[in-house]
């Protein structure tokens, strides 16, 4: 077949396929953008779930999804401290970092129950902290990845420097390395928080969901995800019309967080 | 000089802390296994395609066969949806477009990546399956929603590795060779593939062992009918969608028959995604 | 003549190589004078220079053999450095004798920051103090006029130049005893390194530099004494002018009219 030929058919159908991937993603938000924009009003953010409100499990997912944070970022960011600063010629960073990648594409429903199993068959009954945990667990790996990521970035000479002025190791992980990631290592938080507000599979049978307003971690918690897929397989349209309100929310909060941390939070690259 | 041992120390726990979920997460899931483990063996389980409560409630004829095979033909359906359109944005991204377009394709494909499951799910539920129905035929919620849905799922993370392992062609090589009169076509095909066919492999691999694993849209799309799918468009179940839709009610054995389902799930994609790791990815630290 | 740093038989080895890098090297830095390592690509003198402050141990796996001697102040007590194992040892020696790297390296916060990092980790707290040593440092290095009314400012907007000279008086600050050079103006352009020759050679006033340059004329300009090294071995160590202008060995010879390296 004649060269030029050839090479215009993969270049249209290459083409092709970016406007598909396009089409698709728009397609989406549109869908997403009418529904939602029928469903939504003031009611829903003031009404909680009993009363075909989302106030309740939008918070709860925000509570839930930020006491994961709390708990899985320091000891994401600890471990991939380990892995980049003090363990760079051993072996057990070395099984630590592939492990940690694998458990980041694990799937998620299997987080799910085996956290059924340690806290919720235990302590008799689904609960948020459970729900908590299964977020942790989650955000860890992807903690873990984005911090030996970013730190690598950081020039070797500066850690010299720090050492050669007579600080200690942690002293110039603390105070410079950190400090030289940190627009990095934010980026990397606020995209495993983004990740983790908008999963379902691990609350489904840990913090289960709640009708009401709740604080109470040790019941059944309220989320908006787990709501979603409840409303959306009852046969009403109220609650349909609901799902599709909380779709709306769902999505327009991940997608800002992933563009800002495009927008604002560049990572600068390290020269 | 305190601060600098507890500093060591605690990032030295927190890398074991990890290591400790991952077995953790073994364990347990063999723990809760054991009585179906017991009753029903191994190659019995993955053959036997019944799933039958029993009338107490408590005993019943398990058998992984069916949602077995639904997680396999939904992953082969999304692959085979997703491979070339992958393959195409990943080429398009690093050979074809102009500069200008380089930047909001990218940030589009991120988009997408970043979509919550259940949103697709939502959208192919009241939206592309009733599309696909109207193509094909058979029901809207069936294997091939699920599979094309996955598919879609999957194709941003694919892409954005693919290019990524495009990119690492070194440019001088990529330049000599337009430089001799290669088409774009070509440099793709004889430099820029070979080079970058590792990586390549190794995300369609990840990518698959993602599919694999994926609920929620599945969830929304496959039907959760258990049994065998007589066609493409007909429904069926997969091992996340099954402990999705049971786990509630489940009595002892069921449960027990449930984890059982989820420990061979969580094995096969922990084998597939380090397959595609350590073989293909081959990441220098 | 005081000493400051005497090698004695000094060899190194690097991790998991079989052959030393260096090969029993017996070496003089006097102290208030400038010395100067030069020599072609992979001679050893960047290793020689690093082993100075043991930065090498920051990558475990090292061997070192024979004695590095530091002499105090006065040129007559001395202590092997290469026979601290704990930590605070190793901190207080590289207090002694800082480091200037061949790229700049400013940490990222201010530049007030930056000269206070060091002052804080020796102990001074006072804040009165601080700014006091910060001043004397930051004259010292040649930059007090330039960064005066913007301390506040971060250390990654200065240019090439200044921030070498930052550096620079980021480790004087300390009062060290030595200062190492690693390449220091070999990332910089020719107004800059001029700068900063000019600074090394009113430095040694206070204290003894050691330097590792491949620019021989760098050398010729500011050093009191040369050491010529090839492959792991100190080649020959004379006066900056013999070595240049009289030099003993033919491998001097051929290195300084340029006939390889």
């Amino acid at each position: 077949m004649n060269r030029l030929l050839l090479n215009k058919i993969v270049i249209t159908l290459s083409t092709l396929a970016a406007l598909m991937g396009i089409s698709f993603l728009l397609w989406i938000l549109v869908t997403l953008s009418i529904r939602g924009y029928h469903s939504i009003d003031w009611h829903i953010f003031t009404t909680d779930l009993v009363n075909n409100g989302l106030r309740n499990v939008i918070i709860g997912q925000f509570i839930l999804a930020g006491i994961a944070t709390v708990i899985g970022v320091p000891v994401g960011m600890m471990a991939g401290i380990y892995l980049r600063e003090y363990g760079i010629n051993s072996k057990f960073a070395m099984i630590v970092r592939n492990l940690s990648d694998v458990m980041m594409s694990a799937p998620s429903i299997v987080i799910g129950i085996f956290v059924y199993g340690i806290f919720v068959v235990p302590f008799g009954g689904f609960n948020g902290w459970a729900g908590v945990i299964a977020l942790a667990i989650l955000m860890i790996p992807i903690v873990v990845s984005t911090t030996d990521s970013m730190l690598s970035l950081v020039p070797q000479e500066l850690r010299e420097a720090g050492i050669a002025l007579g600080a200690s190791k942690a002293q110039v992980i603390y105070k410079i390395v950190l400090s030289a990631a940190k627009i990095g290592l934010i980026t990397g938080v606020l995209l495993a928080f983004a990740r983790v507000i908008g999963e379902t599979a691990p609350l489904l049978f840990t913090s289960a969901n709640n009708n009401f307003f709740s604080f109470g971690l040790s019941n059944q918690y309220p989320s908006l995800t787990v709501s979603i897929y409840h409303l959306a397989l009852f046969p009403s349209q109220t609650s349909q019309n609901l799902a599709w309100a909380g779709s709306a929310i769902l999505t327009l909060l991940v997608l800002f967080i992933n563009l800002i941390t495009r927008f604002i939070f560049k990572p600068r690259k390290q020269k | 000089m305190l601060f600098n041992r507890f500093f060591r120390g605690l990032s030295h726990t927190s890398a074991w802390l990890v290591l400790t979920i991952l077995f953790a997460i073994i364990i347990v899931l063999f723990h809760y296994s054991k009585s179906a483990i017991g009753d029903f063996g191994f190659f019995h389980f993955i053959t036997n395609s019944k799933w039958i409560v029993g009338n107490d409630g408590n005993g019943g004829n398990f058998g992984g066969l069916i949602p077995i095979l639904g997680t396999f033909l939904s992953s082969l359906i999304a692959m085979v949806f997703a491979i070339p359109i992958a393959m195409g944005i990943a080429i398009f991204l690093t050979e074809i477009a102009p500069e200008f377009l380089k930047a909001p394709v990218g940030i589009a494909v991120e988009l997408l990546a970043a979509i919550p499951s259940i949103i697709y799910g939502m959208w192919g539920l009241f939206y592309f399956g009733p599309l696909l129905q109207s193509w094909f035929g058979g029901q809207s919620n069936s294997l091939l929603t699920a599979g094309v849905v996955l598919g879609i799922m999957v194709i941003p993370f694919m892409a954005a590795l693919s290019r990524d392992a495009m990119n690492t062609t070194p440019s001088v090589l990529v330049e000599s060779a337009y430089s001799m009169g290669a088409t774009r076509y070509e440099v793709i095909k004889d430099i820029v593939f070979p080079f970058a066919k590792k990586g390549i492999i190794g995300s369609v691999i990840l990518s698959l062992g993602r599919a694999l694993g994926e609920t929620m849209a599945v969830a929304f799309l496959i039907g959760g009918v258990f049994r065998f799918p007589d066609s493409l468009t007909s429904a069926t179940i997969s091992i996340p969608v099954l402990i999705a839709n049971n786990f509630g009610e489940a009595g002892n054995l069921q449960l027990s028959a449930m984890f059982y389902m989820a420990l061979i799930l969580f094995i096969i994609s922990f084998f597939t995604i380090t397959i595609a790791k350590f073989y293909f990815l081959r990441k220098t630290d | 003549m005081k000493l400051a740093i005497q090698t004695k038989d000094f060899s190194f080895t690097y991790p998991k190589t079989k052959e030393a890098t260096l090969k029993g090297i017996n070496i003089p830095i006097y102290a208030n004078k400038v010395t100067a390592l030069i020599g072609p690509s992979g001679c050893g003198k960047s290793t020689l220079l690093r082993s100075c402050n043991r930065i090498h141990d920051v990558y475990p796996g090292n061997s070192y053999d024979g004695e590095i001697l530091l002499y105090d102040n006065n040129g007559e007590k001395a202590e092997n450095i290469l026979q601290y194992k704990k930590e605070n040892d190793l901190i207080n020696l590289r207090q002694r004798i800082g480091m200037i790297f061949q790229k700049p390296t400013p940490f990222p916060m201010s530049i007030k920051d930056n000269i206070t990092y060091g002052l804080k980790l020796s102990g001074i707290k006072n804040k009165t103090e601080l700014l006091d040593r910060t001043e004397i440092a930051l004259k010292g290095a040649a930059l007090w006029e330039e960064v005066k009314d913007r301390l506040n400012n971060s250390a990654m907007g200065l240019s090439g130049g200044q921030q070498q000279r930052l550096c620079i008086a980021r480790a004087v600050a300390l009062k060290p005893q030595v200062l190492l050079f690693d390449e220091p103006t070999s990332a910089l352009d020719p107004i800059s390194t001029a700068s900063i020759e000019e600074l090394i050679s009113e430095l040694k006033n206070e204290l003894t530099v050691l330097i590792v340059t491949h620019n021989m004329q760098q050398a010729s300009r500011i050093s009191d004494y040369t050491g010529f090294m090839y492959l792991g071995d100190l080649v020959e160590y004379n006066v900056t002018e013999t070595i240049f202008l009289n030099p003993k060995e033919k491998k001097t010879e051929d290195y300084i009219t340029g006939r390889f390296g």
